[in-house]
């Protein structure tokens, strides 16, 4: 049993740190917490079912489209809301508000056109045998998922740290003003961080039927809730704590479920509630008011 | 006029429109939740409003009050007002709990007052503790209800917020909160003891959703955990604040009669139609207005309670 709970916790920590590694992204280079994160997860979920009824498309073809998708969507969005939040009095709180009103009419939105149902794929679209790993047998979905999820964070990782544009990337994580001094195109590199967040949160979202047993328009805001407890985890700004956050709480999540599965609705919040009160210091400090 | 008594004004006229109106419309519940949210929108209002704490999770005061209300009547035995009470103090020892939060800035304590409500939530609902809570199965004071009393006794919690936001506009106290909200630093080398006049507003908006859980808690009397921790209930009360504008008595009393009765008009049967509005509208203010309503007066020069 211990061993079955630790190995999906693993392949579901995966998927959490794809959820969270968004979130982070757009915190790192924005300076804005992207409250309808969830809603951008939960509208990939859709995008994976309504592709696969109606168009039978297999849910790994429909990730990648739908992470093209928002990335388009993202960088063309970008220009429209962000000058004119920056420019407020209190970006970080303005910001805030901004996404929350985004996430009501995403999920507004979601009502409206798909209904108040959990809707969930057949799962074997992914192979219908179970998969052997470590002598337990896993739902074949679980490990594709954590497969697909892994080969994402790669991808990501190689972007940021391999090529020029992730150079720019962490330069305007690292110091807004300076990245804009030193004449990078901040605008541009912020358009393009928002757009990879929202790909990243669709590619989540196109797994999650899979993982979560279902979608509906009612899950955004657990999930952007269990990303945010993933990113301060790990701590905001910082691409790879974000990973290790998702496979902490992907394994707590699962050891939960195997000896309290009573009390497993609690763990994001609380886990959430103690990594701010106890260590915020593991947020490099900016979580935290100096008076 | 001197301001305080226009201010008193305004309060005495918002508590006798809401005793005579049911007389007129009689519509009991429809006037009974717009007090509701008056009152709840007054507590975002005297946190967010005067020190720029955002509470997501408030209505985690709110679900506390309702139960401490209930289990008062149903452990202890008390009658309805004593108990409304005790739902008041379980409200503010879970701010006390709480209080910590305080230390967070921005954004994260607007998402750490969210999860924790969600927590307190998740214990409350618990199947472990139906023996204490009752679990997912809910609450029933069919024993004490009593809706003209419940009425009644909510005017007066409504009258008690109103005039605590009235106090912060016009004191001493209001200043150095928001003070301390444009400026910390500034303020406490000025000789405020920035932390205890924070967790003060912070445990005066707990008290105050704590009082109107309870009086919500006994008004409808049959209820599920569910019903009191609905996410939806902050929301709508933030909604309401920043819609007529923080920091001010009339700004959150405007946004409540406005947004309130364009909720009873479509809202009730199709909520997401009224959820898409007023997701709308809060990115529509942030961008274009972000002081609310109120500030569209004071720009041509109206001073705003």
């Amino acid at each position: 049993m211990l061993v079955y709970a630790l190995t999906a916790g693993v392949l579901f920590g995966l998927f959490y740190s794809l959820v969270g590694l968004g979130l982070n992204l757009v915190f790192g280079v924005l300076r804005m917490v992207n409250l309808a994160h969830g809603q951008f997860v939960m509208l990939g979920g859709f995008a994976a079912y309504l592709a696969y009824v109606r168009l039978g498309w297999h849910p790994l073809v429909t990730m990648v489209v739908a992470a093209a998708l928002f990335l388009g969507i993202g960088y063309l969005l970008y220009p429209l809301f962000a000058p004119r939040l920056a420019a407020s009095t209190d970006p970080e709180m303005i910001s805030l508000v901004f996404f929350f009103g985004v996430a009501e009419m995403i999920q507004a939105l979601a009502v409206i056109g798909f209904g108040n149902n959990q809707r969930s794929i057949y799962a074997p679209v992914f192979g219908a045998a179970p998969v052997r790993l470590l002598g337990e047998r896993f739902p074949a979905a679980w490990v594709v998922s954590g497969g697909v999820s892994l080969l994402a964070l790669l991808a990501v990782y190689l972007y940021l740290y391999r090529s020029r544009l992730g150079y720019a990337t962490r330069a305007v994580m690292a110091s807004r003003e300076e990245a804009l001094v030193s004449g990078l195109s901040v605008g541009r590199i912020s358009a393009l961080a928002f757009g990879i967040g929202l790909a990243l949160a669709a590619a989540g979202g196109v797994l999650s039927p899979f993982l979560l047993g279902g979608v509906n328009p009612g899950v955004g805001v657990g999930l952007t809730m269990t990303a945010f407890a993933v990113v301060v985890l790990g701590s905001l700004g910082n691409p790879l704590g974000t990973v290790l956050g998702g496979l902490i709480y992907g394994v707590s999540l699962m050891l939960m479920q195997s000896y309290l599965s009573e009390w497993t609705n609690l763990l994001p919040y609380l886990l959430l509630l103690v990594v701010l009160l106890v260590r915020p210091s593991g947020l490099l400090g900016r979580g935290v008011r100096h008076a | 006029m001197p301001r305080v008594w226009s201010g008193a004004a305004v309060l005495v006229v918002v508590l006798a429109l809401c005793l005579v109106l049911p007389q007129l419309y009689a519509n009991q519940f429809l006037f009974f939740d717009l007090m509701v949210y008056l009152a709840l929108a007054q507590g975002v209002n005297i946190l967010y409003g005067f020190t720029g704490y955002l509470p997501f999770g408030y209505v985690g005061f709110f679900g506390t009050g309702a139960y401490g209300m209930s289990l008062a009547v149903l452990k202890l035995h008390l009658p309805p007002v004593p108990a409304v009470l005790a739902g008041g103090v379980a409200a503010v020892v879970l701010g006390l709990v709480l209080a910590p939060l305080l230390r967070l800035s921005g954004a994260y304590f607007a998402i750490a007052s969210l999860a924790a409500s969600q927590a307190v939530y998740y214990v409350v609902a618990n199947p472990s503790l139906t023996g204490v809570t009752r679990g997912p199965y809910g609450i029933s004071l069919a024993r004490v209800y009593h809706p003209s009393q419940s009425y009644l006794v909510m005017v007066g919690v409504l009258g008690l917020t109103l005039a605590a936001v009235l106090y912060l506009r016009r004191s001493r106290r209001g200043m150095v909160l928001q003070a301390i909200r444009d400026d910390p630093q500034s303020a406490a080398m000025a000789g405020v003891n920035v932390v205890r006049e924070r967790v003060l507003a912070w445990l005066a908006s707990a008290l105050i959703a704590g009082l109107v859980g309870g009086v919500f808690a006994w008004q409808i009397s049959v209820f599920y955990p569910a019903t009191v921790f609905d996410l939806s209930t902050s929301i709508m009360a933030i909604v309401f604040t920043l819609f007529g504008g923080t920091g001010t008595l009339l700004g959150p009393v405007l946004g409540v009669t406005v947004l309130f009765g364009l909720y009873n008009v479509i809202g009730v049967s199709e909520p997401q139609y009224f959820q898409l509005i007023y997701g709308a509208l809060i990115v529509l203010l942030v961008l274009f207005l972000p002081g609310g309503a109120a500030s569209l007066l004071k720009r041509r020069g109206i001073d705003v309670l």
